[in-house]
C-alpha cells in the first residue's frame, strides 16, 4: 500500500478535495486531519479509489462519510470514484494530526492524549478540562453521546464536558 | 498453509458464532436505552450495543466476502435454529444486576478471544480483531469498576453481585462450548481453540471477583448452558428474533 505521506505527493488535487470533507459530527474536523484517509489510489482508468478505515466499527456517521468522499470528488472533477471503508488499517487516536487535535478543542471536545497501546482509567481521570484547562476533573462514565466520546466534569470551573477518547 | 474445505468451513463457523453473539446481546444491550438506572448507565449500554451490532455487521461483512449472504438477510432472515449464538446472550434483561453480570463476564471473554484473534493466519480477521480489542477495552473498563464497585457496596447490591453470578456464570461457560472445527482451527493457525480461551477467562476474571468480594459457584455444570452453538436454543431467542426483525420481514427490499 501507498502511505499517506507518498500518496498525498502523488495526488495533491484529490487530497485537497477529501481535505475539505469533515467529520458530520465534529463540523471543524477534517477526515484527513482525523486520520481515516487511509489510501488514495487513481487506475489507468482514471477510477479513484479512496481507503477509509472506520474510527469505531459501529460508527454511524461510516456511509454518511463515504457518500460525502464521493460527492466531493465528483464535484472536483472526478466522475469514477470508489470509496471503501475497510479494516486493513486499523485507526487508533494517534492518527489524529496537530491539525485535528486543535479542531476538536475548537468544538469543545477535549483531544485524546498521544498512548503507547495501553489505555487504563487513570488517563481518562485526568483529562484538562477544554473550557479552562484545569487538570482537577473526573470522568463520569466513559460512554458519552456518540461512541467515540466520554463525559467528564471540571471540578474547576464547574462545567461538564466531553472528550474525544483516546483509542488503542 | 494453504487451507483446505474443511478450514473455511471451520472459519464461517467461528464467525457466524461471533457475530451471532454480538447481534444478539447487542439487542439485548439496547432494551436498556431509556430505561437504564442512571442516565450514564442507560447511554453506557446503549453505546455499548452500538459496538456490538457495528462488530456484528464487520463479521457478517466477512461471512459474505466468503460467499455467504448479505449482511442483513444473514441477520434479519434466520430462524433461532439457524444462529450459533451461546444461551448467555439469548436471556431477557432481566435486572440491571443480572444484565451488568452478564456483560462482565462477556466482554471479558470478547477481550480475550479478540487478543488471540489479532494473531489468527485468517488476516480479514486478525484486521478486525485488532480493531475491535481496543473498542471491547472500553466494555471491560465499565464492567470491572461497576463489579468491583456494587460487589463490596453494601449487603443489598452485594448480595444481588452474588445472585447475579451464580445464574450468570453457568450460562457463561456455554460460550466456550467446543466447536465442531476446534483441531482444524488451532492447526492452521487460525484460532486457539474454546478450551484455551475458557482457561485464560477463568484466571482473568478471579482477580476482578476477588477484588469484589465474590465468589464462581461450586457447582456450575458446563452441560446446562450447551448447544447454543449448534443450533439449540433457549425459548428466548425466537421472540428475540420476532421483535428484532419485525419492521424488517414487513418490507425487506425498502431502501432507508
Amino acid at each position: 500500500m501507498v502511505s499517506t505521506r507518498e500518496s498525498t505527493a502523488l495526488h495533491p488535487e484529490i487530497w485537497k478535495a477529501l481535505y475539505a470533507v469533515k467529520d458530520p459530527e465534529i463540523p471543524p474536523l477534517s477526515i484527513v486531519d482525523l486520520g481515516i484517509v487511509t489510501s488514495v489510489q487513481v487506475d489507468e482508468a482514471g477510477t479513484v479509489q479512496v481507503n477509509l478505515t472506520p474510527t469505531f466499527s459501529g460508527c454511524p456517521a461510516l456511509k454518511i462519510m463515504e457518500g460525502l468522499v464521493a460527492d466531493a470528488l465528483h464535484v472536483a472533477g472526478y466522475e469514477d470514484v470508489r470509496v471503501v471503508t475497510t479494516f486493513e488499517v486499523a485507526w487508533n487516536s494517534n492518527m489524529i494530526s496537530e491539525a485535528g487535535l486543535q479542531a476538536l478543542l475548537k468544538h469543545g471536545l477535549a483531544p485524546p492524549p498521544k498512548h503507547d497501546g495501553y489505555i487504563e482509567l487513570d488517563v481518562l481521570s485526568d483529562t484538562p478540562c477544554p473550557l479552562c484547562g484545569s487538570r482537577n476533573t473526573t470522568m463520569q462514565t466513559p460512554f458519552g453521546p456518540t461512541l467515540c466520546r466520554s463525559m467528564h466534569y471540571c471540578k474547576a470551573c464547574s462545567n461538564a464536558f466531553e472528550a474525544f477518547k483516546p483509542v488503542s | 498453509m494453504e487451507y483446505t474445505e474443511v478450514h473455511v468451513l471451520a472459519v464461517k463457523e467461528l464467525l457466524y458464532k461471533m457475530a451471532d453473539d454480538q447481534l444478539i446481546l447487542g439487542h439485548r444491550n439496547s432494551e436498556w436505552t431509556g430505561l437504564g438506572p442512571v442516565l450514564e448507565e442507560d447511554i453506557a449500554f446503549s453505546s455499548m450495543a452500538q459496538d456490538k451490532i457495528g462488530q456484528a455487521h464487520a463479521l457478517y461483512q466477512i461471512l459474505h466476502e466468503l460467499g455467504e449472504g448479505e449482511p442483513d438477510t444473514v441477520a434479519f432472515m434466520r430462524n433461532a435454529e439457524q444462529f450459533h449464538c451461546c444461551h448467555l446472550v439469548e436471556i431477557p434483561i432481566g435486572e440491571y444486576d443480572f444484565s451488568l453480570m452478564r456483560h462482565f463476564l462477556f466482554d471479558r471473554a470478547e477481550q480475550l478471544r479478540f487478543e488471540l484473534l489479532s494473531q489468527s493466519s485468517f488476516e480479514p480477521l486478525a484486521q478486525v480483531a485488532r480493531k475491535f480489542r481496543g473498542e471491547v477495552k472500553y466494555h471491560v473498563m465499565h464492567a470491572d469498576s461497576w463489579v468491583k464497585l456494587l460487589g463490596v457496596g453494601n449487603e443489598e447490591s452485594h448480595g444481588r453481585m452474588q445472585e447475579a453470578l451464580n445464574q450468570a456464570f453457568p450460562l457463561a461457560l456455554g460460550i466456550f462450548e467446543a466447536g465442531p472445527y476446534e483441531d482444524a482451527l488451532k492447526e492452521a493457525g487460525i484460532f486457539e481453540g474454546e478450551l484455551h480461551l475458557r482457561n485464560l477467562w477463568l484466571e482473568a476474571i478471579k482477580p476482578v471477583l476477588h477484588a469484589a468480594h465474590l465468589s464462581i459457584p461450586a457447582e456450575a455444570n458446563d452441560a446446562l448452558a450447551a448447544g447454543g452453538r449448534y443450533g439449540k436454543h433457549t425459548a428466548y431467542l425466537q421472540p428475540l428474533l420476532d421483535e428484532m426483525t419485525e419492521v424488517f420481514r414487513i418490507d425487506p427490499a425498502a431502501e432507508w
